[in-house]
């Protein structure tokens, strides 16, 4: 009897792609009450921070807020301007949603807990970051509206600058693992909190982190969607679930890219302690503990900075990042080779 | 030195972590939000708020019908008909506020001699439709009843700075 069931599920393609779609889904619904909850956090931290109580009222500490909001979002009218492209003006949020789900398929939750166990993950992570652009692009130029478009520019622009060092980012924990899968990402960094990447490679991992601010459009990097100047920037003209889409493809980044700063730096599912009692807790939980201690930074970092200006971003970007992760890259691959630490397979 | 010096601060970043550490620190402070619906600020006696029409104790209504409010109101929100009683005293047959135009500066309070219009202390008035603000004598009778003892002690406690 079980043999039979093991036996559908690991040959029969029926029994594959039920277990694929239960996988899928064990990812999607709990990340999109992340997503949910996020959101919840977010206005909570900044409300802090400015001595306000944040949502307290729909339900007990106000946490069935995010329900309210995502209920009162399904129920609004989705309005499409006369003069826009229906399709790409419906496809745009798609693009940009599915594109901030799909990564998760090569993130490790815990030691082989990962959808695909593939040996390119970071490469695949950082081609699916890159298509998130055209979500934006499409956006933009589809709700033919001049803040829309602007938005859209900026938005594009400032994601493919950052995206720059973000991959030199990569490429130096590359060198240092050796591999570029995930998995081994993590398991390269095994040992005590110190020896995770974050110590050794800590300028590139503030680069990294300043990079995801930027990528994922986030103060002080918000300026797509500078209210005063650009509305709301690419998504002017969206209402009702296709915002909604946004909205969450971009919390859904947020936290993808937190999960790429954990699984880099942060040492993935690894316990930050390398004995018991700390082992013993799963290390899906290290890894959610460490999502939200940088998702809880990003929101620190809403409620502390300012925006920057078009042109300070651009200077920081090209001027100071790209030269400084280069540098460091440069370094770090001199070090490796003359100190004899080149990782071998 | 000081380029140096700059360039220092600005690897180490030091200003971002001063900051971020003001912020945290913020972030534990007490709270100071007035949590409205069920906290509510202090309202001052003179606090000009939603409209009402007074009585003597006697139940007499107190509004002589001069018109002085309608003169001096300068959104000309009030509107007043007048003629005699059958007991030959001269009252209001008509009194409506448009509370709409409205700008609630609280000379209609400042021109009666009698006291019978006076702006209260309470502010939570909305309505979900535009006629509900036109008021007319009989409501604001029957927020004067509602509010008198708050308006007398009010009008009492601001007495002695008229």
């Amino acid at each position: 009897m079980y043999a039979d069931l093991i036996q559908f599920f690991t040959t029969n393609w029926l029994g594959q792609a039920i277990v694929i779609l239960a996988q899928c889904l064990a990812v999607t619904v709990p990340l999109l009450v992340a997503v949910a909850y996020m959101t919840y956090v977010d206005r909570k931290v900044w409300a802090s921070i400015q001595l306000r109580r944040g949502p307290n009222v729909v339900g007990p500490f106000g946490l069935l807020q995010p329900f309210a909001d995502g209920l009162k979002l399904v129920l609004k009218e989705t309005i499409v301007p006369s003069s826009a492209n229906g399709v790409l003006f419906i496809v745009a949020p798609m693009i940009t949603f599915m594109t901030a789900l799909v990564a998760w398929a090569v993130v490790p939750f815990d030691d082989g807990w990962v959808i695909a166990d593939i040996n390119v993950g970071i490469l695949y992570l950082f081609a699916i970051s890159s298509l998130g652009v055209y979500g934006i692009i499409i956006a933009g130029w589809a709700s033919n509206s001049k803040y829309a478009f602007l938005g859209a520019l900026r938005s594009a622009a400032q994601m493919v600058s950052y995206e720059v060092s973000i991959g030199f980012v990569l490429v130096t924990v590359m060198l240092c693992v050796g591999s570029l899968n995930l998995s081994e990402v993590v398991l390269a960094q095994s040992g005590w909190f110190w020896s995770w990447f974050w110590l050794p490679l800590l300028p590139m991992f503030v680069i990294f982190f300043v990079s995801a601010l930027a990528e994922t459009n986030r103060t002080p990097f918000d300026l797509p969607m500078s209210e005063a100047e650009l509305v709301a920037g690419f998504h002017t003209e969206y209402s009702a679930m296709t915002f909604g889409l946004f909205f969450l493809g971009e919390y859904a980044n947020m936290i993808l890219l937190s999960a790429m700063g954990a699984v880099l730096f942060l040492g993935g599912w690894m316990s930050p302690v390398p004995y018991a009692p700390f082992t013993l807790v799963p290390g899906v939980v290290w890894f959610a503990l460490k999502i939200a201690f940088l998702l809880f930074v990003f929101s620190w970092t809403k409620g502390t900075l300012p925006r920057y200006r078009y042109d300070q971003l651009m200077r920081l970007g090209w001027k100071v990042f790209l030269p400084v992760s280069l540098g460091w890259l440069v370094l770090t691959a001199a070090v490796l080779q003359f100190g004899g630490w080149v990782p071998k397979h | 030195m000081a380029s140096l010096d700059r360039t220092a601060r600005a690897f180490l970043l030091s200003e971002l972590v001063a900051g971020f550490a003001l912020t945290l620190k913020y972030m534990f402070k007490p709270k100071v939000t007035v949590n409205y619906p069920y906290e509510k600020g202090p309202l001052s006696p003179r606090f000009r708020g939603e409209h009402a029409l007074r009585r003597y104790p006697n139940g007499e209504e107190r509004c002589i019908a001069c018109k002085l409010c309608e003169a001096i109101c300068p959104a000309q929100a009030i509107t007043i008909e007048a003629e005699p009683r059958d007991d030959g005293s001269r009252r209001t047959t008509r009194y409506d506020i448009d509370m709409t135009k409205c700008i609630y500066c609280g000379f209609c309070q400042e021109a009666c001699p009698v006291d019978a219009i006076v702006e209260g202390p309470n502010f939570e008035f909305s309505t979900e439709t535009r006629e509900e603000l036109m008021y007319n004598k009989d409501k604001l009778l029957a927020n004067g009843d509602r509010w008198e003892s708050l308006i007398a002690a009010n009008l009492q406690s601001d007495a002695a700075y008229r």
